[in-house]
Formats: C-alpha cells, sequence, structure tokens
C-alpha cells in the first residue's frame, strides 16, 4: 500500500503489507556476482587498450600459418596475468561480501504488530519502527518518534557521516511529542518524504497520524526528527524511530560512490606510449606487408627453391603482412605487466615494512590496500585534507587564558599549571572567580556521576568539555545538573545556581550565553561565551579593550582557538521583560531563528568582558612541518572540512596552511543565494588575479551553501579560481560535496590525494587519484576504503617524498627499459629484412631468432636484472627530504614523457643498427649460418643490455650486482646448457662461439660502440647539463655544501626548540622575487603550471626553513 | 600472483583503539636492511676523471686488437671467382634457363685462377652465392628433422611442403625444399704444372650435424629421381650421415649472400702459381638473377678475410682517444665543480636577492 510518485515516497508506518515495494536493508558494496563475475571482470580487464593488444595477438598467433613462434608463449603469460588480476578482485570482493554480511546480520529490536522482537539489520523495512539503544548504531535512516527523553531529545553522534564529532540534538516530530512508551508500538501513519538522495543536510518531509493519536494534521519534518544510518545514538537511553530509507538507498548508501579502479599517471602514460608504439608498428607492418606482397608476387616466383604456388587462398594478400605483425609485436612487451605488477607490489611491501611510519602511538603499520598506484604519490599535485582527526588529535585543550588583563600560562603554555593563576584562585580574586564560573557553567555540559563518585561529563561541543575540565582542575567543579538547579563546588563549598534560559549558539551569533540565577544572593546574572569578534563590540562602553584584543592576536597567532567570556547583572525588571520576548520568539514558527537572534542580542550588550581562554585543538604531531615539506615540494594544499568555519580557519592558521595578516590574506567566499555567490566569486577571482603578482599567501574559503550554488552554476569561475589558488579551505562541506571537489580537481588533470579519517571521507578517498585513511580514532571506515592508510598525518611526508617519488622513478626506468629491450629485439628483425633481402625486394616473414630466444629474451635476460631497480634510489632519502622541490620532477613527469621516451626509442634503435650492422660485419661470408648469427645478435643485445642497465642504476647493492652480473652469467649458462641438448636448433652453437675468437672481439666491439656514445652524452649532461638530480647527487657523493649546512642548521636549531606549538608569530619578513624562472620551463606540461607559477614562488624560502624542518622530524620521529 | 601475495602479507588494518600495551610492539615491521630500503650500496657517479680514464683505457685496448684484426685479415689469402656468366657458352648468353635446364647441354667449364700470394694449407674452396634467399620463410621451414635423424620416422614428413611426397604419395626422404634444392655445381683442381689437387671432402660439415641430426641409417628415398633440373641428386646408398655436402647445405644461411664449404685442398700452394678448375656448371641461379661464385681462401685465427674488425677496432680506439682528448681540453679550460649548491634554481634565486 505504498505509493510510488515520480519525486517522492509515502511510508505507512507499522504497515506490513507495504513492505515489498522498497528495497530492504540489506547493504551491498559488492561489485559483483557469482553469475556476473567472469563476464564483468573480463570486460573491464579488456577495456585496457594494452590487454586487447595482447588478446588479439594471442589469437592471430592460433593460426600456424602466420605465427613466426609458439603460440603458448604469449597464451601462457597472458592467462596466467588475467588469471591473477581476476583472482585478486574476487579476494577482494569477497572480503566487502563479508564486511557486508557482518553489518547485515546485526540484531536490532523492532516493533511488529504491536510487540518488540529482535531481527537482523537487513530485514529492516520501509515503516517499520526501530528502537535503539544508547551507544547502538542507526541501522538505517529513521525518523525519529521517540525518546526516553521527556522533551524529545536525543543526542546523537554523525561523525561518520559528516566528520564533526560534536554530538548533535535530534528532537522527535511535534506530531508525536508525548505519546507514551506503550503507544508508541501502536503508532499508525504516513510520512511522505522525497526519493531517497545523498543529501544529508536536508529532509523535506511531512507525517500525518492516524488517528487515534491525533487529529489528520500534517507536521512538517527536517532533518532534525531524523535518525541517519551509522550515527550512533549517545547519551540517549532510547529513541526509536521509523525506517524511511533502507538497504543502499540511505543517505549514507547514496553517497557511496563505487569504488572505480584507478589508473596512475604513469599507466595513462604508458598506454599513450603504448598507443604510439603501435601506430608505429601498424606502419612498419604496412610497409614490410606491402613489400613483402610485392616481392612475392615479382621476385618469389623466380625463386624456383621456394615454389610459390601460383594461386594463393583470397586472403593471401592479408598472410604477410599478419605474419609481420606477429613478428612486431613483441616491440609492445607483454612482460611490461608482469614486471610492472611485480615491482609495484614490492613498493606496497616497502611501504607496509617501513619502520619510520610505523606509529607506535596506535601500533599501527602503513598499509597498501592497492598495491597498483604507488607511483602516483610521486606525481601529487593537489592534497585534499579533511581536518578533524586528520591534521588534528581531535582533543581539545585548556592552555591558557587572559584574566581581567593578566595572561596567564605564556611560561609553560600551560595555564593549569601557572602558579599565578593557582594563587589567584586559593586567594578568591573576584575576577578570577567569575571567570571560571562562566568556564564551568556557561554550557550545555551535562555531568554524570558515576557510583564511584567520579563525574564525567558528556558535551556537545569539545570546546566545552575543554573548558569545563579545565575549571574542575582549577577547583571549580561542575558537579550536577537537576532540572534547573545546577551546582558548581569550589574548594569544597557547593554553589547552586538556578538556569533561567539558556541562549543557544548558533553559527551565526558566534556565542552562547546562559541566564541564571545565583541562589547565594539571589542575583540574576548573564554569563556569555563566544568568539571574540561577537562579544568584543557588546563590551560596555570604557572598557579597555585594546590588551584583550592584542591578547587574542596573540594566542590565534600560536594557534590556539579563543573563546571570550562576558558577564553582566541583570536588572530584575529587565529580565521578567526580556523573557517574555524570548518566550515570545520561541514560539514563533517562521523566521524563529533570526527573531531568537534578535531578542538575544537585547540582552547581550554593556557586557564586562572577564576575559579569554584560549584552547588547544591540539595538532597532530608534525603536521606543520609536513604541510611545509609537501607545499616546498610543490603541492597544493586544500582543507575540506565538514566543521564552522571558524574553527577551520584557526586550524588552517595553526598547521602553517594559510598564514595570518599581512603575510596571507584570506578571501572568503559566502552567500546564500546565487546573486550573492556569484558576486563575492567575482570578487574573490578579481582579487586573487590581482595578488597572484604579489608575494602573498593567498588562500580562499567557501563554505558548503555556496559552494553547493558555485557547483550547481558557476563550475567555470570555480576552476579558474582553484587553478589559482594554491590553497583553500571549505568548510561545512558534506561528503558529496568533498567528492565533487574532487572530481574537479580531477577534470582540470590534477592529479589529486585525499586524506582523511572518518566515514564523511569514503567518498572523497575512493574519488581521489590517491585515497589515503588515517586510521585513527574515528574508526576504520576510511581506512578500509583507502588506497593506503597510515597512522598519522606526518607519515604522508615519508609516503610521498620518499616512497611515491622512489616508485615513480623506478616505475618511469622499468617501464621505458621494458620498451627499450622489446624495441630493440624487433628493430633487429625489422634491419634484418631490410638488410638481407635488398630494400624492397625480399621480405618474407621469417624470424631471425628462434621462438625459445625470444621467450627467454623477454622473460628471463632482460626481465630479471631490471627488476632490481626495486631498489634504486637515484638520492638518499636524507638528501630527497632536505630538498622536497625536487618532487617537482615527478609531479611534472618528467622521467616519463614523450620525450624521454623518445630518447629510449632513440637508443633501441641505435642499439639494434649497431648489433645488427656489426653482427653481419663481422659474420658474413662463409660464418653466415642462420643460428650462429642469430646468437651472436642476442648475445649482442644482451651484452648492451646488461651494461644499460648498469648505467641507468644509480645504487648498487649486493642484489644489484647479484642480478646484473648473474643473470650475464646465467644467460650463457642456460645457452650452454641448450646447446647441449640434440635436436634443438640451437644444438652445440654455444660452444662452437665460444671457440671463436670472432665471437668475443665482436661483443666486445659491440658493446664499445654501443655504450660509449651513450656514455659520452650520459658524462657530459651530467657535467654541463646537470639536472637537479643530477646536482644533488654530485652533492651527495662528494658530501657537499648543502649536507653540511644542513647539520650546521639542525644544530643550531635544536636549542630553541622548546615548545611544541609552532610559533606562527615569526614574521620573518621573506623577500620574494615576484618573478622566478620555473624549474620546469621547459617541460611538457609547463603551459598548464605556467598558470600556477605561484607554485615556485617557495623557491627563495626553502634553504631557510628546510632545515628547520628536518630537525623538527628528527625530533619527531 | 604478486599484488595478491602483497595483500595478504599485509593482513588486516590494525585496530587504532586498542592502544599500546603488551603487544605493544606486535606490529611494529621488522626491521632489516632491505625492508627499509637501507642495504649497503655503492652509488657511482660519472666524474670527469673515471670517464675521461675509461675512453683512454678503452682506446689503448682496443687499437692493438684493431691491429692485430687487420694484419690477421691481411694474411688471408682469398681467390674468388665468379663463373656464372663466364660459364654460359656464348650462343645461350640470351637465354641462359634454356641452357641450364637442358640436360643435354654440357654444363663443364673451365677456369683458371692465378695465386696472388703463398696459400699455406688447409686451403678452404667455398662457393658463395649472391641473392640466394635460404632465411625465406617457406624455405627455411621446409625440412622435417626428425625424418633426417631417425630412419623409423621416414614418413614424417610435416612441415615439408611442397616437397613431402611423390606424387603418388609416397614420403620424400630428405623431404622439404631445403634438401630439394641442393646445391650440385662440382670443381675439381689441377694445378699448373698438370699435379692434381685432391679436394677433401671428409669433415666439411659440423661434427654435431654428422652424429646428431643427420642419421647414419638414413637412407635417401625418392628424392629427386630427376623432376628438378639445376637441382642437385643425392645417391641413395649414402646414409645422410655421410653426405656431407647435403648437412652442410642444410644449415641454411642467414643471409642471402653467403658462403659454403666445399672441401679443403691439403697442399701448400706457391705465389704465382694457377690452378685449372673444371667445373660443372650445375646449379640454376639464373632464374633469380643470383651470382656464382668459387672462392679459395686460407684462414686466420680470425677465421676469412674480414677487414671490418680490425677497422672498426682501429676508429673506435682512435674516437675513444679523441673523446679522452676532448673532455680533458674541455674539463680543463672549463671546470666546473661537481655538486655546486649554486647550481641549485632555488638557491639561484636566493643568492640574487
Amino acid at each position: 500500500m505504498v505509493l510510488k510518485s515520480a519525486m517522492k515516497r509515502f511510508v505507512y508506518i507499522n504497515d506490513d503489507s507495504s513492505q515489498d515495494s522498497f528495497c530492504d536493508n540489506r547493504i551491498s558494496n559488492r561489485k559483483y556476482t557469482i553469475l556476473n563475475f567472469l563476464p564483468k571482470n573480463l570486460l573491464e580487464q579488456f577495456s585496457r587498450l594494452m590487454n586487447q593488444y595482447f588478446l588479439l595477438i594471442a589469437c592471430l598467433q592460433l593460426w600456424p600459418l602466420i605465427t613466426p613462434v609458439n603460440p603458448a608463449s604469449t597464451w601462457g603469460p597472458l592467462i596466467f596475468i588475467f588469471a591473477v588480476s581476476a583472482t585478486k578482485e574476487a579476494w577482494d570482493d569477497y572480503n566487502r561480501y563479508l564486511t557486508d554480511k557482518k553489518a547485515n546480520e546485526r540484531k536490532v529490536w523492532i516493533v511488529n504488530e504491536g510487540r518488540r522482537k529482535q531481527i537482523e539489520a537487513q530485514d529492516i523495512h520501509v515503516g517499520n519502527i526501530v528502537w535503539l539503544r544508547e551507544n547502538d548504531e542507526v541501522p538505517c535512516d529513521l525518523v525519529l518518534i521517540g525518546t526516553s527523553d521527556p522533551q524529545g531529545i536525543c543526542f546523537v553522534e554523525t561523525s561518520a557521516l559528516d566528520g564533526e564529532t560534536d554530538l548533535k540534538t535530534r528532537v522527535i516530530t511535534s506530531a508525536c511529542m508525548g505519546l507514551a512508551f506503550e503507544q508508541l508500538h501502536k503508532i499508525k501513519g504516513v510520512l511522505e518524504c522525497p526519493n531517497p538522495d545523498n543529501d544529508i543536510r536536508r529532509f523535506d518531509a511531512n507525517i500525518r497520524l492516524f488517528p487515534p493519536f491525533l487529529d489528520n494534521d500534517i507536521y512538517p519534518l527536517t532533518i532534525n526528527n531524523t535518525l541517519l544510518q551509522s550515527c550512533y545514538l549517545r547519551n540517549t537511553d532510547w529513541a526509536c524511530g521509523v525506517a524511511v530509507y533502507t538497504g543502499n538507498e540511505t543517505k549514507l548508501g547514496m553517497s557511496r560512490g563505487v569504488a572505480e579502479p584507478k589508473l596512475t599517471a604513469v599507466d595513462a602514460m604508458i598506454d599513450k606510449l603504448t598507443g604510439a608504439i603501435f601506430l608505429f608498428q601498424v606502419v612498419v607492418v604496412i610497409v614490410l606487408g606491402f613489400a613483402g606482397n610485392i616481392w612475392k608476387d615479382t621476385e618469389a616466383r623466380k625463386q624456383w627453391y621456394v615454389r610459390y604456388p601460383s594461386e594463393g587462398p583470397w586472403y593471401e594478400l592479408l598472410v604477410i603482412p599478419l605474419r609481420f605483425e606477429l613478428l612486431c609485436s613483441i616491440m609492445i612487451p607483454i612482460s611490461i605487466k608482469v614486471s610492472l605488477d611485480l615491482v609495484k607490489s614490492i613498493y606496497a611491501m616497502f611501504i607496509e615494512w617501513d619502520e619510520e611510519i610505523f606509529d607506535p602511538d596506535t601500533n599501527t603499520r602503513a598499509h597498501a590496500a592497492s598495491t597498483a598506484i604507488s607511483e602516483d604519490l610521486g606525481q601529487v599535485e593537489y592534497i585534499l585534507t579533511d581536518k578533524t582527526g586528520t591534521l588534528t588529535d581531535n582533543i581539545m585543550i585548556f592552555r591558557r587564558c587572559c584574566i581581567n588583563g593578566f595572561c596567564y600560562g605564556n611560561e609553560h603554555g600551560d595555564a593549569l599549571k601557572d602558579g599565578e593563576l593557582l594563587n589567584a584562585i586559593s586567594s578568591n580574586a573576584p575576577s578570577v572567580m567569575r571567570f571560571l564560573t562562566v568556564m564551568a557553567i556557561c554550557n550545555t555540559v551535562i555531568p554524570i556521576k558515576s557510583k564511584g563518585g567520579v563525574i564525567s561529563y558528556k558535551a556537545q561541543s569539545q570546546d566545552e568539555d575543554a573548558l569545563v575540565k579545565a575549571a574542575a582542575q582549577l577547583h571549580m567543579v561542575l558537579i550536577s545538573k537537576i532540572g534547573n538547579i545546577l551546582e558548581v563546588n569550589f574548594r569544597g563549598t557547593v554553589l547552586q545556581y538556578e538556569i533561567l534560559d539558556i541562549l543557544e549558539f548558533t553559527s551565526d551569533r558566534k556565542k552562547m550565553s546562559i541566564v541564571v540565577k545565583d541562589c547565594q544572593n539571589g542575583k540574576v546574572v548573564l554569563l556569555c561565551k563566544g568568539a571574540d569578534e561577537a562579544i568584543l563590540p557588546n563590551a560596555f562602553t570604557g572598557q579597555q579593550l585594546r590588551p584583550l584584543i592584542d591578547c587574542v592576536e596573540q594566542y590565534a597567532q600560536l594557534g590556539l582557538r579563543t573563546l571570550c567570556f562576558g558577564w553582566r547583572e541583570l536588572d530584575e525588571g529587565e529580565y521578567v521583560e526580556w523573557s517574555h520576548m524570548f518566550k515570545e520568539a520561541n514560539s514563533t514558527l517562521t523566521d524563529r531563528e533570526w527573531k531568537l537572534a534578535e531578542v538575544c542580542q537585547k540582552l547581550e550588550h554593556h557586557l564586562e568582558i572577564l576575559g579569554i581562554a584560549a584552547i588547544e585543538d591540539r595538532l597532530q604531531d608534525g603536521v606543520p612541518e609536513t604541510i611545509e615539506t609537501l607545499r616546498k615540494a610543490g603541492i597544493n594544499f586544500w582543507m575540506l572540512t565538514g566543521d564552522k568555519q571558524s574553527t577551520a580557519i584557526q586550524i588552517a592558521l595553526s598547521c602553517n596552511f594559510i598564514s595570518s595578516e599581512p603575510k596571507g590574506q584570506l578571501l572568503f567566499l559566502n552567500g546564500r543565494s546565487e546573486d550573492e555567490v556569484f558576486r563575492s566569486l567575482e570578487m574573490v577571482l578579481r582579487t586573487m588575479k590581482i595578488t597572484s603578482s604579489e608575494t602573498k599567501d593567498v588562500a580562499f574559503v567557501v563554505d558548503g551553501v555556496a559552494l553547493e550554488i558555485i557547483l550547481k552554476h558557476y563550475k567555470g569561475s570555480f576552476i579558474e579560481l582553484a587553478t589559482l589558488s594554491r590553497t583553500a579551505i571549505c568548510c561545512r562541506v558534506t561528503p558529496s560535496q568533498k567528492a565533487q571537489l574532487v572530481e574537479l580537481l580531477k577534470s582540470c588533470d590534477y592529479r589529486t590525494l585525499a586524506i582523511g579519517d572518518g566515514g564523511n571521507d569514503v567518498r572523497m578517498i575512493q574519488q581521489a587519484d590517491i585515497g589515503v585513511g588515517i586510521s585513527g580514532r574515528e574508526g576504520l571506515q576510511a581506512a578500509r576504503a583507502a588506497d593506503y592508510s597510515i597512522g598519522k598525518f606526518r607519515f604522508l611526508k615519508r609516503l610521498i617524498l620518499v616512497h611515491g617519488r622512489y616508485s615513480y622513478n623506478r616505475t618511469a626506468f622499468l617501464s621505458q627499459y621494458s620498451f627499450y629491450k622489446s624495441l630493440l629485439i624487433c628493430f633487429i628483425q625489422i634491419l634484418w629484412y631490410f638488410f638481407s633481402f635488398s630494400l624492397f625486394s625480399g621480405v618474407s616473414g621469417t624470424s631471425l631468432f628462434n621462438s625459445f630466444s625470444l621467450m627467454a629474451y623477454n622473460v628471463f635476460y632482460t626481465s630479471i636484472p631490471v627488476l632490481t631497480c626495486v631498489l634504486d634510489k637515484d638520492l638518499s632519502e636524507k638528501i630527497v627530504m632536505q630538498n622536497p622541490q625536487i618532487l617537482l620532477y615527478c609531479q611534472a613527469g618528467r622521467l616519463l614523457n614523450p620525450s624521454t621516451f623518445a630518447g629510449w626509442f632513440g637508443r633501441s634503435m641505435y642499439h639494434a643498427v649497431v648489433v645488427f650492422l656489426i653482427t653481419v660485419h663481422a659474420y658474413a661470408n662463409e660464418k653466415s649460418e642462420m643460428e650462429e648469427l642469430s646468437m651472436v645478435a642476442l648475445s649482442g643485445c644482451i651484452w648492451l643490455q646488461v651494461f644499460v642497465v648498469a648505467l641507468e642504476m644509480n645504487w648498487f647493492t649486493v642484489l644489484q650486482h647479484l642480478a646484473i652480473w648473474g643473470n650475464f652469467a646465467a644467460f650463457y649458462a642456460i645457452n650452454s646448457v641448450v646447446s647441449t641438448i640434440p635436436g634443438l636448433g640451437m644444438h652445440t652453437i654455444m660452444f662452437r662461439l665460444f671457440r671463436q675468437q670472432s665471437y668475443w672481439i665482436t661483443m666486445i666491439l659491440i658493446f664499445a660502440v654501443g655504450m660509449g656514445p651513450v656514455l659520452a652524452i650520459k658524462y657530459f649532461r651530467y657535467t654541463y647539463r646537470p639536472s637537479i638530480i643530477n646536482i644533488l647527487q654530485q652533492q651527495e657523493k662528494s658530501g657537499g655544501p648543502i649536507y653540511a649546512m644542513a647539520i650546521e642548521n639542525l644544530e643550531s636549531q635544536l636549542k630553541p626548540m622548546d615548545s611544541d606549538i609552532s610559533p606562527l608569530s615569526v614574521t620573518q619578513l621573506k623577500n620574494r622575487n615576484p618573478v622566478h624562472e620555473p624549474l620546469l620551463c621547459d617541460s611538457p606540461t609547463a603551459t598548464r603550471r605556467s598558470l600556477g607559477l605561484s607554485a615556485f614562488s617557495y623557491f627563495p624560502t626553502a634553504q631557510t626553513r628546510l632545515s628547520s624542518s628536518h630537525s623538527r622530524n628528527l625530533k619527531n620521529s | 600472483m604478486m599484488s595478491s601475495t602483497s595483500s595478504a602479507a599485509a593482513g588486516p588494518i590494525s585496530d587504532a583503539g586498542s592502544g599500546p600495551d603488551a603487544r605493544r610492539n606486535s606490529k611494529r615491521p621488522k626491521y632489516s636492511r632491505f625492508t627499509q630500503q637501507e642495504l649497503p650500496a655503492c652509488k657511482p657517479i660519472l666524474t670527469p676523471q673515471w670517464v675521461i680514464s675509461i675512453f683512454t683505457l678503452v682506446g689503448i685496448i682496443f687499437v692493438p686488437i684493431g691491429v692485430a684484426a687487420l694484419l690477421a685479415s691481411h694474411d688471408v689469402v682469398e681467390i674468388v671467382d665468379r663463373y656464372e656468366t663466364a660459364c654460359v657458352p656464348s650462343n645461350m648468353a640470351d637465354n641462359k634457363i634454356g641452357y641450364i635446364q637442358n640436360p643435354n647441354i654440357s654444363k663443364a667449364c673451365t677456369r683458371v685462377l692465378k695465386v696472388t700470394k703463398d696459400m699455406d694449407k688447409p686451403i678452404y674452396v667455398y662457393y658463395q652465392l649472391d641473392n640466394f634467399y635460404q632465411n625465406h620463410r617457406r624455405y627455411v621451414k621446409s625440412r622435417n628433422d626428425q625424418q633426417l635423424r631417425d630412419k623409423s620416422k621416414a614418413n614424417e614428413t610435416s612441415g615439408c611442403d611442397p616437397e613431402k611426397t611423390t606424387s603418388d604419395g609416397t614420403p620424400i626422404v630428405p623431404c622439404g625444399l631445403i634438401a630439394w634444392s641442393l646445391f650440385n655445381d662440382t670443381y675439381s683442381f689441377t694445378r699448373g704444372n698438370g699435379e692434381a689437387l685432391t679436394v677433401n671432402k671428409k669433415d666439411i660439415s659440423w661434427k654435431s650435424d654428422r652424429d646428431h641430426k643427420f642419421g647414419s641409417d638414413v637412407f635417401p628415398k625418392n628424392f629427386q629421381n630427376g623432376g628438378l633440373v639445376g637441382g642437385g641428386k643425392l645417391d641413395p646408398k649414402i646414409p645422410l650421415s655421410e653426405q656431407e655436402d647435403l648437412i652442410v647445405w642444410m644449415r641454411t644461411a642467414a643471409l642471402p649472400t653467403f658462403r659454403k664449404l666445399y672441401g679443403r685442398i691439403e697442399v701448400d700452394l706457391k705465389e704465382n702459381d694457377t690452378i685449372t678448375v673444371v667445373l660443372e656448371n650445375n646449379y640454376n641461379t639464373y632464374s633469380f638473377g643470383g651470382k656464382k661464385k668459387l672462392v679459395l681462401s686460407t684462414t686466420s685465427w680470425l677465421g676469412g678475410k674480414n677487414d671490418f674488425l680490425g677497422i672498426a677496432y682501429i676508429s673506435i680506439g682512435g674516437v675513444c682517444f679523441f673523446l679522452a682528448t676532448l673532455f680533458t681540453v674541455v674539463y680543463l679550460v672549463k671546470p666546473r665543480k661537481l655538486g655546486d649548491p649554486s647550481y641549485l634554481s632555488w638557491n639561484n634565486n636566493r643568492g640574487t636577492q
């Protein structure tokens, strides 16, 4: 009996007949089912061009007429590769199934036919009434209809949804207000709500209860009446609600995107290069095929010993080109996929093994869930980070305060230990007393006394929690709140207050107040706390505000959150009059919030400012240094948080994310309507363009509402803004907006890394090129969805600069080398046609090398030594950490791009010419025997490739020596063994060659001619056109100046480092040259990058800050 | 496989909430120099000293080798005589194919060679073919090694297309195009003084081929019974392992110009000796315009006459010396300090301020 219309769904409460119309509450994150696994997985694998190509080649090889080699040599690896990735996918999917199953089979209580019963979570249907107890996870989206609280309030923790750890208040709909416990079992009614969507901020629905419960009135429902899936019920004994969205249709389920398989920039580049090689191959095939056909028709008939049949089948014309296609197919090495997969999983293991990114606090190793994308870490351009739990520890601590113009806590950074404050308290200084009173009672904290007499606090906001706890330590202990009576214990004396009104906090007012009656003397007092900009203007005239403002400034620069405390005694009459207005405003239906604010303002003025409390939202260790280092590496940071704007800015300031005036400038992008937002955007853009030539760090701040409008209507301008700005703070954004922002940056072709720790970051993490999860306090959702999970934010530095960078370098080398060696052998074959059959005359499609040699060449001789590149390091980790700027090499893709590839292409061509010409000239005439000649050419290739690997390797460990020289020996050993087997074409060849002096002389000649120019060019570039990497290598080798300088600085820096809070106030005047020569001006991506020229403006300051960050690393680690 | 092992090795994500307790160290990765990527390593860098000495050294080594190779090549005496045109009677010059395919015309031909320099025994006799594609795909595959080796596999003719069987279906031994097109020119040599020079045709093929590839109990069967004019015939009474001309021929050449050993003359030849060669010009190269040459050559430690290696070595050595000098000069004229921090662009900018 449920009607579905286009936009709405009608939910009948407790009506069993309606159950089937909507999906049940089964959650499924699976990608495959048993039936569709094979086709879907194969389809996915074959969506990669390279795989299609290999399949095509493998199929062609089944045709014996054209195949030059044994088809098994292609089918074997191909099936192997596919089986491996399919197995892995299946395993992952199976794990997802298990997790889902666990969630689905959790027991929950629902009401069925008037009785409560326990069922599995997956059996909840829309319309069911679900009962929850304290600390239960909400199994699906519910509309709240009853709670244990007489006021109809319950508290939920929504961190999994939006990352905010503050408890949120949810109220039952007024329709159900006052319903008794038993009545809830029998309640009937209808809910009209929109079809499922992913907006966790909006729920525009209404409810109508059927008689006898209430008259037929329609009551509106908002998001405040809902309990959304995966939130937790807190501080409330029980609550119950009607399921409205279930399964994958919940708000969370709708915002959960399907994780797409990720393709790294390097993969994309390799695909592109493969495409280019393929085109080249097609050209070669067409030319050779054409020539072959012509030769066949003109010359071959005269070659009587070939005995061409005069008439061939219809496909005859195709045979020769297809043969060449197969011969040239080795140009695209199948081994590249195997080797890449192999080394990538070794990178992943290195990440997991790394001691330095092991977090002893939480006993967490780094984990690489995705083994395929390490090199993308080295190419990150944008980091989008969550705030709470990612940058911060999410623990608030009261640090300093300023009472009556006197600052406490400046000495040790902890007011709680400040002797002077303690003295003042023990002497009952009135100003301090009042300050403490505000701290202790101006809040909505609920004290709970356990049986042992220990008082614990339940607070909606971490700030209040910190304040009350600090007050308790300063002997002002909030002990109970019963009804309106509140008790405080101050050094043994119990003080009672009666709460008259609570003027709640809203983000617009930025303050909250409480009106209490002091039961000791009967005075009515207004206690007020809030942001400085909200409180200070309301001070009574004549108060000295300057010291306070200075103090706020000072605290803000230290990265502390400041709260101002105000106090005013009210006349009885004034209060009574105001109280009426307040009640009136409180019961208005329209614009209630606005009217309330107006009324509150009438009371919150002429305040006596008591002082300022400074709270530290403790940053994780090493966050500012990490951000600074990564910034220097040219990475842009965006902070995406669900939290309030002011909090976000505070944190941003304290972790070097943005600089305070005058170094930095914040541009605000607000607005509630399209027009406002548009104007704001235009202005910000204009300012940004003007200031981009200045030396300021400009960042923009945008909030969720404005962002939604922007993303809908002004995407173009926003993209422009995004490319101009190195830093952005997006506050109050939803999970899907986070994902949209990632998408936006990705659409501008930037490599993005998203890092977060909560369920609200999951989509962003999945969407980004690389998702990093902090396996922190907020559970493991993000860590599970992420490609990498680490214990602390600061490990990101090492993850990117060391692991990412090395991975990129190694992959770049490995992939190009793989092409090089395949092209080398292929070019030799092609040359052989051109040379042996005088040009355009005799091309038939024979393979110079036999199947065994070809396969072994690709599989053993050339693949194994190069695999040791997983240990290669161009620079030591220390140097990389000291010079994060060189990450730009990876970001710009300077080690793997068409031009570097052209170098390798040219080298393979050159080497092919060398090997071939020397071989055919040295082995001409009477020595021109096929098997011998092919073995000479093959040995030539091996000699060259051994030395190419040796020359390109920067870092020789035992393993490299073993692999490179061992492989060289193995080549001769294997071939000697094969040469002893009679019946093979290669029988005795190797021994014959060993005995020939000319063989060894030929090899040495090939080696010298092949490597000489390579060495000379490399030397020349290394010495006279060195890249930054080369310079650093040289410095490292010589233990050069930078190294010495860093050590020196390190020592000098170690002394003043006694404060954990990084002093933002050190406003060094940085002389910046506005016009910088970009390091990468010749890079192919330079044009795009020139947009973000500001990225390079960090260079000049690099050296000064560099060593300090390094020394801090040491300290932290 | 690799990707899956890594995820398996990684184990589950640790539960962050469990906190530091007795198991505190349980998840700390085990330290080893390999896992921390800290294996001791040497980091060679290209210093001018190194590079210059390498090039000098290569030069020093290469030039003498080159000289030695060149001398060796010059010591080899080689007599090459192209005869395929000269041996066609002048009346048949316009119809060479007709000449070669007419069994009734005598193919005998006499050539007189002059020994330019003393030739020490053994003197190798080669025939050289130009423009002959032994590496053609159809050709090179058209053989059956089993059949050649094993008497019982005589019927094994797969791969031998189009010379598998005779027209009545009996298998040919040895089958295939390569054997079918066996070279069949013959040479006999007489010194100027009338003394016959015996050509030793024993052991001209690879020993391994005689022992392992061609069976001593496999006899030619149904081979070439006159169907082809211009190709060789085999004596059905001699086992394949002793048909050394066939064995040599079946070692296919990689390039269209090749020499194959015909025999050895085990007598020293003196300068200005004349040698009369009586040859049977049987083999048809006229259809495709191929050349035939008779080659008499001595040998050196490097093989036959081939200046290539010597010249290449000397020139490479020279180039290396040149490069070494060039690098030295450049290094002295424009010395450049390796690893100077002022080359770093971010330091440059600082310096200018």
